[in-house]
């Protein structure tokens, strides 16, 4: 500690030059913790425990494509299955086509299959006895500022109504939260009654969009998705089941390889931080040649020469990280509010917390071994004569 | 009483590109302690090498320098770098202060290498500079400072650790007459009350007459011995 006010006074000696590159580094972080919460939020799309034990049946052709409604019973009778629901994609657009949000048609017994879905009693009960019942996510409630009682209208982009009408309405009977905040992207969805939709829409009647089952026994994953795939062999309606977390991934894949995407930018903009910083601590030692000679006069021994020039740079970039990480924890978190699910993020938690000042330490000690190297070496009879 | 330091056919040969220069021949020297010795001599005779060499900056090429005793031309970097901390000060003609730090900071520098809490630390510094009569000058930068001031600040940094011995790299080359009379009785004051022994690298003349003892290089041998006694009697 007693080196410390030595290491700071000499990080800010050219205080324009520290602070832009402060800014840069900051802009770096901030960059890596929006993104990392972006790439968080995908890989875990899905990953829930819960998830490890539902299976997801869709079409084989392609997830577009419905299925029967007639296999519910016999997906049911499957041994393994402990529980089946389904539920169908409706696309609804609520006011404005920028205000998206996943609204799906489901069974009466979804909510007992996503027994993550927290729903009172109470709302739970109104929901099953409300033909244009909807139960919408917190997060959701909260964005649109919805309360139970209120009509929902959705603008239906898929699904007119059998008497040409493209809007559907709902009463909102219920609220459902999260526990696991890591998970709160689920909450930005509402559900409504697969009866009331398949009543009243205009084509495609007796379909269902995929089956989710909950099965007893995970282990058992793949022997209960091959018998539910028997059931459809060799029909027009082929099927395919797969872990939950299977399905989220590879539904996620469709968009993109996040996780690459991430790494790829990430990756560019750290080596540009290395090459900035690494140049601007090239320069600081650099002008301070007699600086260190004097020190290394007055009798520090080479290692703290070299030990004073790293705890520089790592402290640049820890100053910077940090700033960068805070920011990006604001803006996260200003994002989720205002946007939801629009871009899916994870709140800036400690994992990317302790990635961040990882790579803070590990970034500023590569920065800096050149510059330290060259200071822990120099000789001081040359660096006193300016040689 | 024995010598402080002892030099004895010490030569240094520098390699400058594939030529081999040899500042110091064969110097033999003795300086006893509590003396003031100044050292004079042409550009390039080899004065400010054999400073660094008694300082421990440097290593001989030949030769042997032991200061109290001990053999600093077998030391290695590091155990250099100790003996140094413990028993030199060192007085350039620039100063070499630390520009961002203050005035009791740069003083107080030294002593972060003693495990010296930092209240003793502060309290040493504080001493140091009221011996230089800056006191009232601890909180300023050396930006901040005249350069007569700032060479007070270098010598309270130099003898803050309390050293035996003080090495001066032409103290007033950069400074005018006065604030070089002022850094020269200051000099002479540490060797008198405080019985520092001190060695002078000078060109000027007036400089070496504040010294007990001037000695004379020319192309990397002494020349010409001046005796303390007579120094003084003028």
């Amino acid at each position: 500690m007693k080196y410390f006010s030595l290491v700071w006074s000499a990080l800010f000696r050219r205080k324009t030059r520290t602070l832009f590159t402060l800014l840069s580094i900051m802009a770096a972080f901030l960059l890596f913790g929006l993104l990392d919460s972006v790439r968080g939020a995908f890989a875990n799309a899905g990953h829930s425990v819960v998830g490890a034990s539902r299976l997801i049946t869709i079409s084989k052709v392609s997830f577009m494509f419905a299925l029967p409604k007639s296999l519910y019973m016999r997906i049911q009778s499957v041994p393994g299955v402990a529980e089946v629901t389904y539920a169908n994609w409706f696309g609804g657009i609520y006011q404005d086509p920028k205000n998206f949000f996943a609204n799906e048609a489901v069974a009466p017994n979804f909510f007992d299959v996503y027994s993550e879905f927290k729903l009172p009693a109470g709302e739970l009960r109104a929901f099953k006895e409300t033909r244009t019942g909807a139960v919408v996510g917190a997060s959701l409630a909260k964005r649109f500022h919805w309360k139970i009682g209120e009509q929902i209208p959705l603008e239906a982009t898929i699904f007119p109504q059998n008497g040409g009408s493209n809007t559907w309405t709902f009463d909102l009977v219920g609220i459902y939260h999260v526990a696991n905040r890591r998970e709160e992207s689920q909450e930005d969805a509402m559900f409504f009654h697969w009866k009331y939709f398949d009543e009243a829409r205009a084509f495609g009647r007796g379909d269902v969009g995929w089956y989710i089952e909950k099965i007893g026994q995970p282990k058992e994953a793949d022997r209960i998705a091959q018998a539910i795939d028997a059931i459809s062999a060799n029909s027009d309606h082929e099927t395919k089941t797969q872990s939950e977390d299977a399905f989220q991934s590879s539904f996620v894949s469709q968009f993109a390889d996040i996780g690459l995407i991430v790494g790829s930018i990430m990756g560019a903009v750290f080596f540009t931080l290395i090459l900035l910083t690494g140049n601007t601590m090239a320069q600081a030692v650099r002008e301070r040649i007699p600086e260190l000679a004097i020190l290394k006069t007055i009798g520090f021994p080479n290692r703290s020469v070299l030990a004073l020039v790293l705890a520089e740079s790592v402290l640049l970039l820890t100053l910077g990280g940090v700033a960068g990480l805070a920011l990006a924890e604001f803006a996260v978190s200003v994002i989720r509010t205002r946007l939801g699910a629009q871009i899916p993020m994870l709140p800036v938690g400690l994992a990317i917390w302790l990635q961040g000042l990882a790579l803070t330490v590990l970034i500023g000690l590569v920065v800096g071994a050149l510059p330290a190297r060259r200071g822990m070496r120099l000789r001081i009879v040359d660096a006193l004569a300016g040689r | 009483m024995g010598a402080l330091v002892e030099i004895r056919s010490l030569s240094k040969v520098y390699t400058r590109g594939r030529q081999k220069v040899e500042v110091l021949h064969h110097v033999d020297l003795d300086i006893a302690p509590g003396d003031f010795l100044a050292l004079m001599g042409p550009s390039g005779s080899g004065k400010t090498t054999l400073l660094n060499l008694i300082g421990g900056l440097d290593s001989p090429t030949e030769g042997s320098i032991a200061v109290g005793g001990e053999r600093i031309d077998r030391l290695g970097q590091s155990q250099l770098a100790r003996w140094r901390a413990s028993h030199v000060g060192f007085v350039f003609q620039f100063y070499n202060l630390l520009p961002m730090l203050s005035a009791a900071r740069n003083v107080e520098l030294p002593l972060l290498l003693t495990k010296l809490p930092a209240a003793k630390r502060k309290r040493h510094a504080a001493v140091a500079l009221e011996l230089v009569g800056l006191a009232d000058r601890a909180s300023h930068r050396p930006g901040e400072l005249s350069g007569g001031q700032q060479q007070r600040v270098a010598i309270a940094r130099a003898i803050v650790s309390d050293p035996t011995l003080l090495v001066c790299d032409e103290p007033t080359g950069d400074l005018d007459r006065q604030s070089a009379a002022e850094v020269l009785t200051l000099l002479q004051r540490l060797n008198r009350d405080h019985g520092k022994t001190i060695v002078m690298v000078t060109h000027d003349p007036k400089a070496a007459e504040y010294a007990s003892h001037t000695l004379h290089l020319d192309k990397g041998s002494l020349v010409e011995p001046v005796e303390a006694a007579a120094q003084g009697a003028s």
